[in-house]
């Protein structure tokens, strides 16, 4: 047995010889290998919250509820889906799908090494996340002044939870765009297998809205 | 044939020595201790966080060991008053809750952690430092749930926790809150494990082990891990309405308030119902690796073991409103879960009989190991019969929180999850250490277990369908349970006396060794998978060179053959085809600080949840601290040269007709693909 087959088989985990990844049986890097098992777990956690708004989205908003803090009832009778705007959402999320365009040329650019195309498209598909979030604080503000906060009644919690949770994973989503784009300017900026990867978790959050945005606002 | 030149180990081209590795990276440098409790602290070796798992949830096993004896103390005679009602409640939970998520699943981490890197051939876990962090996520969730202990009681909900018994109504202890933030944090914890072990299964299995050469432990534990990926995220979803409930004032499952306390039931279930297979599929897949080696025969039918693991797994989802007969969830849903619950007795029968036929025919060695494992098929067998007496609604509606119940998932839990550990301790203990526990002192550990075990869980049964309901802190004289109430409260102190004899035995033994190092070799039990082909105990960088595998259990074949009559023959001896574990320069992953920040972070948030914010931001600047250090940190030093080629552009793995047993990887083969050693699509 030749060396070269010594050299292929004992490769050690983290040596890099392997197209920037070490070799995997599949060929596919750990790292994106797990970023997919990892969506296929949280495709279960929006899966129990998609469903507990499900259960609650029509529930009677008589049913009046606890504050937080005093023993006060403050519910509220009015279900939340009497206070949907879809013509604003609708706006809100192809904003968001726009920003799964953006990201796919923040990866070509990366895959191309082209740095400040990089950054530009990182940039651009942060800033529109930002617009989405901020989309949605405006939402819930309107909804709280027009008195449906989260502890209002079962459907409006269920509500705020399961686009809470969205929300927060866009935001999280914000802030690795925004640290990859930092990235780039160090000496070993990311690959374009990492910027990827950071594209898989954007598209999986896009994807989920489409989603949440079929259940709250499309299913009567 | 012999492992490929295991005399000139090969020099890596990034060699530097694994526990030298330190660069100041702004103002923080490595962790370079190579040894002390820094090392073990900052570590990121598969083995020493196996190790650190197993240490773990033996202390916890004793928390919780200790909390059953309050309540057999507590039950032994009517009338007791050594426990009142509320702090029964607690102990029970608690005890419930440290057995399960502190005690049989992280055993089985440790057992997976350690083992399954070896099993495949691999030098570490696919993401070494998440790998850190699980554990220490881990630890730190659990060292939080019993600090409630301290803060004002513990959980007092019974483990699965049921609503409206969770609200604040009911229990406005902040013992629940410690539930909600500690499982959240443990949940975690796995979720990050379960990733990174499914990742090392498909990505780096050693050259030529396909998917039908992989050990069937290997294949138990990875059956568990997606187990667990899906799992988690359910009780996650459960957890966090629970806690927006309790702190924040929705009402998700409160009837009063428009809530439905059934939806706590369907989260949970369908997280706990897999995640009973969670805690017994590994003990399976130690007894499948057991019971060959000590039969001195392959394991009887290896495609019907994977195959009804994988089965066990999916049927594992269709299974969970059978702990919600009693609830009224009406006739159709009560026939389809009664159904599928008999059916999925099925692939666990298999199981069985697999064993079963493994032994048959063999030269049986009685070792402690072995009489662990062989006790597990019957003790697991006794409970899988009580618990197809469960698929029947009519009696379940009888047996239901009673102690018949009790009695059931003990003989799984126990019987099946511990039992099989146990075995594996024994088994897998020269591996790690280097030398053997004592066998006379592992006999009667073995017998005080077994007789205790059945003592404590078998009048459970009587006591069950006598109508004695679980839970409750105290009975009466006249109800007729006080003679097997004894009974079972003498058995639990035989486990806890079988216990000790088990750690005293570590400490004889150590002791021993100690003193008279004698070298147990490589194979100490003349075993058949990969992690026996490398000296015990294993050195830091598993493999001297990865092994190239042609068949199922490799290492066994490299030492036996058959003649002419198909007569067992050994071709060669082992100290000729094991690893001398003497390689120079291997590159491996380097220790960092990162994960311990990271994981330290959470305990805090959740205090600060439950007390005072102040406490929650100095956990969000730890969390922070610990991801931007990660990030900013190379998974490898950075002073090697790569040798980066282009970007992937993945042409190399089209992978044409492969089956799932696909052909093995020859010689050359190899060398024309050039890198990549087996390409084969990850059947999952």
């Amino acid at each position: 047995m030749s060396d070269t087959v010594l050299a292929a088989v004992t490769t050690a985990p983290q040596d890099m010889s392997h197209g920037g990844h070490p070799p995997t049986n599949t060929g596919i890097s750990n790292e994106k290998l797990g970023m997919w098992v990892f969506l296929g777990s949280e495709c279960l956690m929006f899966g129990g919250l998609i469903s507990t708004y499900l259960l609650y989205k029509n529930r009677p908003g008589a049913i009046q509820m606890r504050d937080a803090l005093t023993t006060a009832r403050v519910g509220s009778k009015v279900r939340i889906s009497d206070l949907f705007d879809i013509k604003f959402t609708s706006v809100s999320s192809f904003i968001l799908l726009a920003s799964s365009l953006t990201m796919v040329f923040a990866v070509t650019s990366a895959s191309r090494k082209d740095l400040s195309k990089t950054r530009l498209w990182l940039g651009t598909t942060a800033t529109l996340g930002a617009l989405f979030v901020g989309g949605q604080v405006y939402e819930f503000t309107t909804f709280v002044k027009e008195g449906l906060g989260f502890t209002s009644n079962v459907s409006t919690s269920a509500f705020y939870a399961m686009t809470g949770f969205h929300g927060v994973h866009v935001t999280v989503g914000i802030l690795i765009l925004l640290s990859t784009m930092a990235l780039t300017f160090r000496p070993k900026p990311p690959t374009g297998e990492q910027v990827e990867i950071v594209g898989l978790y954007w598209h999986f959050v896009d994807v989920v809205w489409i989603v949440i945005f079929t259940v709250i606002y499309l299913i009567k | 044939m012999a492992l490929i030149n295991p005399r000139n180990p090969l020099e890596l081209t990034s060699g530097e020595a694994p526990s030298v590795t330190t660069r100041p990276l702004g103002v923080f440098g490595r962790p370079k201790a190579p040894t002390g409790w820094r090392n073990w602290l900052f570590t990121v070796d598969h083995k020493k966080i196996g190790i650190m798992y197993g240490v773990a949830s033996l202390v916890f096993f004793a928390i919780g060991g200790s909390e059953a004896l309050l309540i057999r103390a507590q039950l032994a005679r009517p009338g007791q008053k050594l426990l009142s009602a509320d702090l029964y409640n607690q102990v029970f939970t608690m005890h419930g809750v440290t057995m399960i998520f502190l005690v049989v699943m992280p055993m089985g981490a440790a057992f997976a952690n350690y083992l399954l890197p070896l099993q495949i051939g691999a030098r570490d876990v696919a993401f070494p430092r998440l790998n850190a962090f699980s554990f220490w996520c881990w630890l730190g969730g659990a060292i939080f749930f019993n600090t409630s202990w301290l803060l004002g009681g513990g959980a007092d909900g019974g483990w699965f926790n049921y609503a409206p018994n969770n609200g604040i109504q009911f229990s406005p202890s902040h013992g629940i809150d410690f539930y909600t933030l500690g499982l959240l944090i443990t949940g975690i914890a796995s979720l990050v494990s379960s990733v990174n072990l499914i990742v090392t299964v498909i990505n780096l299995r050693a050259p030529g082990m396909s998917w039908f050469k992989l050990p069937v432990l290997t294949w138990m534990m990875l059956v568990t891990q997606f187990l667990l990926l899906f799992a988690l995220p359910v009780i996650t979803v459960a957890l966090f309405l629970l806690m927006f409930d309790r702190l924040f004032g929705s009402a998700f499952f409160s009837a009063a308030f428009g809530g439905d306390p059934l939806l706590w039931q369907h989260l949970f279930w369908i997280f706990g119902h897999p995640d009973v297979y969670i805690m017994v599929l590994p003990a399976f897949g130690i007894v499948s690796e057991v019971i060959p080696t000590f039969s001195r025969k392959p394991i009887f039918g290896y495609p019907f073991m994977v195959f009804s693991g994988i089965a066990i797994g999916f049927m594992g989802w269709g299974v969970w409103a059978h702990h919600m007969f009693a609830s009224g969830i009406g006739p159709m849903s009560v026939t389809v879960f009664s159904l599928s619950t008999m059916f999925i007795a099925v692939p666990t029968g298999v199981k069985i009989l697999n064993w079963l036929a493994t032994m048959w025919g063999g030269r049986l060695k009685f070792t402690v190991a072995m009489n662990f494992s062989i006790s597990l098929v019957a003790m697991f067998t006794i409970g899988g019969l009580s618990g197809v007496s469960h698929a029947f609604a009519p009696a379940d509606t009888q047996q239901t929180d009673t102690y018949y119940i009790v009695a059931h998932f003990h003989y799984v839990l126990f019987g099946g999850a511990i039992l099989g550990f146990m075995s594996g301790f024994y088994f897998w203990w020269p591996k790690v250490f280097g030398y053997k526990l004592s066998e006379k002192l592992g006999q009667w550990n073995f017998w005080l277990m077994l007789i205790g075990f059945n003592l404590t869980f078998g009048p459970m049964h009587i006591l069950g369908l006598q109508g004695m309901s679980r839970r409750i802190f105290t009975y009466s004289a006249n109800q007729g349970f006080s003679l097997w109430n004894m009974v079972a409260t003498i058995g639990a102190f035989t486990l806890a006396v079988s216990l000790m004899v088990f750690f005293v035995n570590m400490v004889i033994s150590h002791r021993k060794y100690k003193k008279n190092p004698v070298d147990c070799g490589p194979d100490p039990w003349d075993a058949r998978s990969l992690e026996w082909s490398i000296p015990c105990p294993t050195p830091e960088h598993n493999f001297d060179v990865v092994p190239v595998i042609t068949e199922l259990d490799d290492f066994w074949h490299r030492k036996y053959g058959h003649d002419e009559d198909g007569r067992l023959v050994r071709i060669a001896e082992t100290v000729d085809v094991a690893q001398k574990g003497d390689a120079q320069n291997v590159h491996l992953p380097s220790p960092s600080y990162w994960p311990l920040v990271l994981a330290s972070g959470m305990p805090f948030v959740a205090y600060g949840l439950i007390f005072t914010l102040w406490w929650a931001l100095l956990g969000g600047v730890l969390m922070i601290a610990g991801i931007f250090g990660w990030i900013m940190e190379p998974s490898t030093d950075p002073e090697i040269d790569h040798g980066h080629g282009g970007d992937h552009d993945g042409g190399d793995h089209d992978g044409g007709d492969h089956g799932i047993d696909g052909p093995v990887v020859s010689a050359a083969g190899l060398e024309s693909a050039g890198v990549s050693p087996e390409e084969e699509p990850a059947h999952v």
